[in-house]
Parts: C-alpha cells; sequence; structure tokens
C-alpha cells in the first residue's frame, strides 16, 4: 500500500473543490470553511506519508483485526440454487462492524492535527461505539451526539459507549433520530471547531468527508478483489451491499468502479414498502437536494422539508445519502434497490439457520437481495454481499417481534 | 442605490431584527414586523423555516419547529413580506434560511416571486460563496443583495473574497458556535472588524450574541449595525397572548437606545 484512496483508474472524483458532477460540495456556515480546508489539506499530506500509512496499516491489522474474511457461504447458495455467494466478513472486525475502518483513520488525523477531542453523531450506536472504542485507544475525549429515540432504543449501545468513557449527548429536538444527531454534532464543531474532529460515521457530510471515509473504508474492496481471485479466481458478476449513508457499501464498490463487468448493487431501506411512504430510500424515491453540508438525492417534500424515515434497522434510518451514490447512480455505474422490513428480518432468521452468522438487521438487508439476485444467476456466476455488521444489538429487537423481552 | 443601502448607509447606527416567518403564525409576524419597525428597528431578518436548522442554537430551533407547525413554507415566507409591503415601503426585509427550501422551488422563481413580493436581500447560512454564483445570479438579475457572512474563524484571504462576492452588507458573526450562544469577545471583534473595513467599502453589521442595549452598544461602537435575534426569538417564546408585542417592543427599546447613545 503505497498509498490510500488511489483508484488508479481514470475514475478522479470528487473533483477539486468537491463535487461529484452536481453532487457533494461544502454547504456550510462559514465558521466551518477554515477547518474543513484544514482537515483537507492534513489529509492530502498525510494519505501520501509513510509514518501515518504505517500506522493505519498496523492498527487495521493487530487492533481491528484485518483482513477480514471472503467466506464461501456454500449452505445459502444451494438453497438459492443460483450464483455462489460470498461473504465479506465485516462482522468480525473489532467492535463488530466496518465502522472502525473510517474511525481508526480518523483518530489518527486528530492525532496528526493535535486535536485532543473527538465528537461523532450516531443512530444505531455502532459508529458511535466505534468512535468510543478509537477515542479510548488514542487517548481522545469523546462526545457521542444520539436521538433519545435511539437512545431508547439501542440500550446496550449506549451503555457500551459510557463503559469506553465516552459521554453521550441526547438529542431530543427535531424527530430525534440520527439527522438530529447530526445537526446537534454541526453545532457542537462550530462552537468547538478549535480543540475538535468531528468524526462523520458515513459517506455524506460536506467535502472532504465523502472522500475521507470512501478511501479510508475502500480496504474492504481491495481486500474483497485480492481474495476473490486468489479463492475462485477472476471478478465476481455482482456486489451487493446495504446503504444508508453508504460507507460499507462505498468502501466495497470503489475499487470496482472501473472493472464494468462488475454489477454494483445498493441496497436501501424500503421500511414498510415504497408505496407507504414509511422508508428510508432517498435514491428509490427521493429527488436532489441539499443537507448536511452537500448536495444529494433526499427525502424531503414539496416545500424542501426534510421527511421523517423509517427502517427496522437504525442505521438505515437517514434521509440523505453519499453524493458519490446520487453521482454512481446518474450516471448509471451502480443500481440502487430496496428491501423491506420484513424481507430483511427473513434473511436475518435464514443466515442465522442456514450459515450460523447472526447479521446487523442493516447487513440483512443486503442479504435479502443478493439471496434473490442469486436464484435469478447460474451456479458458475458469483456474488459478493458486504456483510457490514453482526447483529448481537438487534437480538433485543428481533426479540420483542417474538415476543420475547430480554432487555 | 437600493432601500437597504439608503438604510444602512444612513446617520445611525443599524439595527436589524431577526425573527422566524410563521412563528407562532403567519398573522402575528406581519404584525410584529411592523411593531418593530415602529420601535426603531431599521430592518428586518426574516428567517425561512427548515426542518433541520443545523447552525441555530436551542432558542431559535424550537421557533423554527413552532413555524413548521404551524405549516409555514417559503411559499408563506414571500406571502408575509408582500403583505407586510402593503403598508410600508421603506423597511428593507431580508430572508435568512437555508438553501433546500430555497433549492427545492427553483433558484430563478424564488428570484422573481421574492422581488415581486418586495424582498430585499437573502442570507443563506450554509451557502459560502464558493457554492452560490449561481443563486447570486439568479438574485442579482432580480436587484436583490446576496449578503455572506464572516466568521472569526475565515481566514484574511477568505475575508477578501468573501467581501468582493458580497452585496448589501457583510455579515460578521461575532462568536464561534450557533445563534444565541456565549458571551461575546468585543476586542476579538473589534480587530476582526478592522480587517474587515480594510478590503470593504460595504456596511458591516454584526450578530449572533447580541442580547440587550449594553452588547449591541459595545459592539455597534465598532461596526454599522448590530443583528438581534436569539434574545428577540425567547421573548416571543414566553410572551403571553394578549399581551401584543409589549415585551419584544420594550426590549428593543433598549437595544435602540443603547445604539443611539454611540451614534452621538
Amino acid at each position: 500500500m503505497s498509498s490510500i484512496g488511489n483508484n488508479e483508474t481514470l475514475y478522479s472524483f470528487p473533483d477539486a473543490s468537491g463535487h461529484f458532477g452536481v453532487f457533494g460540495g461544502k454547504f456550510v456556515s462559514e465558521t466551518l470553511t477554515t477547518a474543513l480546508a484544514e482537515l483537507e489539506s492534513t489529509y492530502e499530506n498525510l494519505r501520501e506519508d509513510e509514518t501515518f500509512l504505517r500506522e493505519l496499516r498496523e492498527d487495521l491489522a493487530y487492533y481491528v483485526g484485518r483482513s477480514s474474511p471472503l467466506y464461501f457461504a456454500e449452505r445459502l447458495s444451494r438453497e438459492m440454487g443460483g450464483a455462489k455467494i460470498f461473504l465479506k466478513r465485516e462482522d468480525l472486525n473489532h467492535t463488530g462492524a466496518h465502522k472502525i475502518n473510517s474511525c481508526i483513520g480518523h483518530a489518527l488525523l486528530a492525532k496528526h492535527m493535535g486535536k485532543p477531542r473527538i465528537i461523532a453523531e450516531t443512530g444505531a450506536g455502532q459508529h458511535g461505539v466505534a468512535s468510543a472504542t478509537v477515542a479510548a485507544r488514542f487517548g481522545l475525549e469523546c462526545q457521542v451526539y444520539m436521538g433519545t429515540e435511539d437512545i431508547e432504543r439501542q440500550s446496550l449501545n449506549v451503555y457500551r459507549m459510557k463503559l469506553l468513557g465516552a459521554e453521550v449527548v441526547p438529542v431530543s429536538s427535531g424527530s430525534r433520530t440520527l439527522k438530529d444527531a447530526l445537526n446537534e454534532a454541526m453545532r457542537d464543531w462550530v462552537t468547538n471547531v478549535d480543540n475538535t474532529h468531528y468524526i462523520i460515521g458515513t459517506v455524506a457530510g460536506p467535502h472532504p468527508y465523502p472522500k475521507l471515509v470512501r478511501d479510508f473504508q475502500s480496504v474492504i474492496g481491495r481486500e474483497t478483489k485480492e481474495q476473490f481471485r486468489s479463492q475462485n479466481g477472476g471478478l465476481p458478476d455482482a456486489i451487493v451491499a446495504c446503504v444508508g449513508g453508504g460507507s460499507n457499501a462505498m468502501g466495497i464498490f470503489y475499487p470496482f468502479l472501473e472493472d464494468k463487468a462488475v454489477r454494483l448493487i445498493g441496497v436501501e431501506a424500503a421500511g414498510r414498502g415504497l408505496e407507504t411512504g414509511a422508508h428510508a430510500a432517498p435514491l428509490n424515491e427521493g429527488s436532489i437536494g441539499v443537507l448536511h453540508g452537500n448536495r444529494t438525492y433526499l427525502m424531503h417534500d414539496e416545500n424542501g422539508q426534510i421527511l421523517p424515515t423509517h427502517s427496522i434497522s437504525a442505521g438505515l434510518d437517514y434521509p440523505g445519502v453519499g453524493p458519490e451514490h446520487s453521482w454512481l447512480k446518474d450516471i448509471g455505474r451502480a443500481e440502487y434497490t430496496a428491501i423491506d422490513d420484513n424481507e430483511a428480518l427473513k434473511a436475518f432468521r435464514k443466515l442465522n439457520l442456514l450459515e450460523g452468522i447472526l447479521p446487523a438487521l442493516e447487513s440483512s438487508h443486503a442479504v435479502a437481495y443478493g439471496m434473490k439476485l442469486a436464484t435469478s444467476m447460474c451456479p458458475d456466476q458469483s456474488i459478493v454481499i458486504n456483510l457490514s455488521g453482526r447483529g448481537d444489538k438487534d437480538i433485543p429487537t428481533v426479540a420483542r417481534l417474538d415476543g420475547i423481552s430480554i432487555d | 442605490m437600493s432601500r437597504l443601502s439608503d438604510t444602512l448607509e444612513g446617520e445611525r447606527k443599524s439595527l436589524l431584527a431577526y425573527i422566524v416567518a410563521g412563528d407562532p403564525n403567519r398573522v402575528a409576524t406581519i404584525e410584529l414586523m411592523h411593531d418593530m419597525v415602529s420601535v426603531g428597528v431599521d430592518a428586518i431578518e426574516l428567517g425561512i423555516p427548515f426542518s433541520d436548522p443545523e447552525a441555530e442554537g436551542p432558542v431559535i430551533q424550537v421557533a423554527h419547529e413552532r413555524a413548521l407547525q404551524s405549516n409555514t413554507s417559503l411559499a408563506d415566507c414571500l406571502a408575509i413580506v408582500k403583505a407586510f409591503r402593503k403598508t410600508n415601503d421603506q423597511t428593507p426585509v431580508i430572508l435568512m434560511g437555508y438553501l433546500n427550501p430555497v433549492e427545492t422551488m427553483g433558484y430563478q422563481k424564488f428570484a422573481d416571486q421574492a422581488y415581486e413580493s418586495g424582498v430585499d436581500g437573502m442570507i443563506i447560512v450554509n451557502l459560502p460563496p464558493e457554492e452560490g454564483s449561481v443563486l447570486k445570479e439568479s438574485l442579482n438579475r432580480n436587484s436583490l443583495d446576496l449578503i455572506y457572512l464572516v466568521a472569526p474563524t475565515t481566514t484574511p484571504k477568505r475575508v477578501e473574497m468573501i467581501c468582493s462576492e458580497s452585496s448589501g452588507f457583510v455579515y460578521y458573526v461575532s462568536l464561534k458556535g450557533t445563534t444565541g450562544a456565549g458571551t461575546l469577545d468585543v476586542k476579538e471583534v473589534e480587530s476582526k472588524l478592522k480587517q474587515i473595513r480594510s478590503v470593504s467599502k460595504l456596511p458591516i453589521l454584526v450578530g449572533f450574541g447580541i442580547k440587550n442595549g449594553e452588547t449591541a452598544a459595545a459592539v455597534g461602537a465598532h461596526s454599522d449595525g448590530v443583528v438581534v435575534g436569539s434574545a428577540i426569538v425567547d421573548v416571543i417564546a414566553k410572551q403571553k397572548p394578549g399581551f401584543a408585542n409589549k415585551d419584544v417592543c420594550n426590549l428593543l427599546r433598549e437595544i435602540r437606545q443603547g445604539l443611539d447613545e454611540i451614534s452621538r
């Protein structure tokens, strides 16, 4: 690894001003523009810096436990009776999801910028836990913003963050979920910009965040490419990943962007069904707007007010999406579909029964679509599903649906 | 000369009052606008309600929520200005908000209708000049000003760029933080204003953190005027129905007096 984020291809987005076509950009209040410029220049220097890259590589290997396996799900494939299904096991990372890949990178950036304090927003609590974890690992002060609605749904992760020494700050404005936690984190950053680095949990936010997080997460795709080649030969026919903000999807898609024969499929949350409006699928059902620092597909009404979203998985429950996904949709390089709550739950149960793997409800959306897709393909074809996280945190939710209380 | 520059370049220090349109409803907003003018407000900043006002402190956040509860859209904000203009064609009105409602309406359609309604200028909190050129073109075509913000963290080079892109006035955000936060560092404000003056002839107004006559006078001594928002909105939230706008007017009288004392 001589540097990170180089695609070694013709694809060179975002452009110098942080745009992916009409998407992306830096739609922030003036107070933050200097901090964003500092972050950008720090990153541009460090991404080729040998010491930084060695620190990153070593932490990913010895702390996170990378590389994560690419696992051939033989029984699941046989049951579907179509393409071979491989699972990229991001659930096996330290803290149980892909979020840590980017948090390690961010913590190293904070260290190099001399910022002793980090803040983060979280929905399901996975990104909050990953941020609190790297804060403990690097000796940084950490505050995590979380909607009061989500704090109730995810008490386990809330306590876990406290054990890690982070302060969880309840957010009771707006819809009291992820988007409001993000608003509150931005407000904190505006106020404490001198000593604070903001770790955005996904490939959204103002430039350079979408690029930064993509670059840190693209280790998933690089490993997948190498592992698939050595275990199976060639390239997979399709890659499937769930999309909330879209960081795990962007991470696995990015190294394959120029491999045009590989279909890239993002799976949004159809919630109670796309036709009901109770979903979180801006790429399927939304239109272009500006929120949280970037222009992207959004769920908003005819007056430009952001709409409430619904998904059984808190991690996909977000009205926007990373701007690069909007761009990949519009140029036709990636396809975006949606899976509803029930389909995701079925996949959640099936993967437990057939493979002994407990997927996060977020990742279960990708598994559900991957299973569908496999049946329409031939046995000599292959699909890689990004299993972005493990489902321990979701056991209380699923148990409740079964009428069992284990909180 | 425009209505806005006529006002801001006048003899006395300018007092701009910020309220959220439709807080708590449209009729109340129009009344309040007239009342504020009657106690010495020189120009009105009308906040466009938005579901995700990320730069606002708690006081103005809940004002946005109240305004959305009464279903106040961007089109309604324009209607409010139009109604205000029936009996007031003197006082400049500037809309202040976030980009998404404007972008959803469409830049040109918005600019046309804003002009028609009697709006004088526009401040968009999450639109730095680098992203603003297309909107600016539409607004300028309708002789509307697009006012940009300068912050304590803005580098000298950016100050120059922002001033050259701004029209109407330069809005200096006096503190790092959200609206209504913290206490002012008047020394810091003073030195930043000197820097802005050295590169721009536009009037400079200072906002964020001005709460009363005393803070208004301290800041007004170095600027061409002040913007007061959270302090007013806080009073609106606590105002008892039936008492008209007595408390807001008392606060504004005090601030007006603070400013007039330093003008002399």
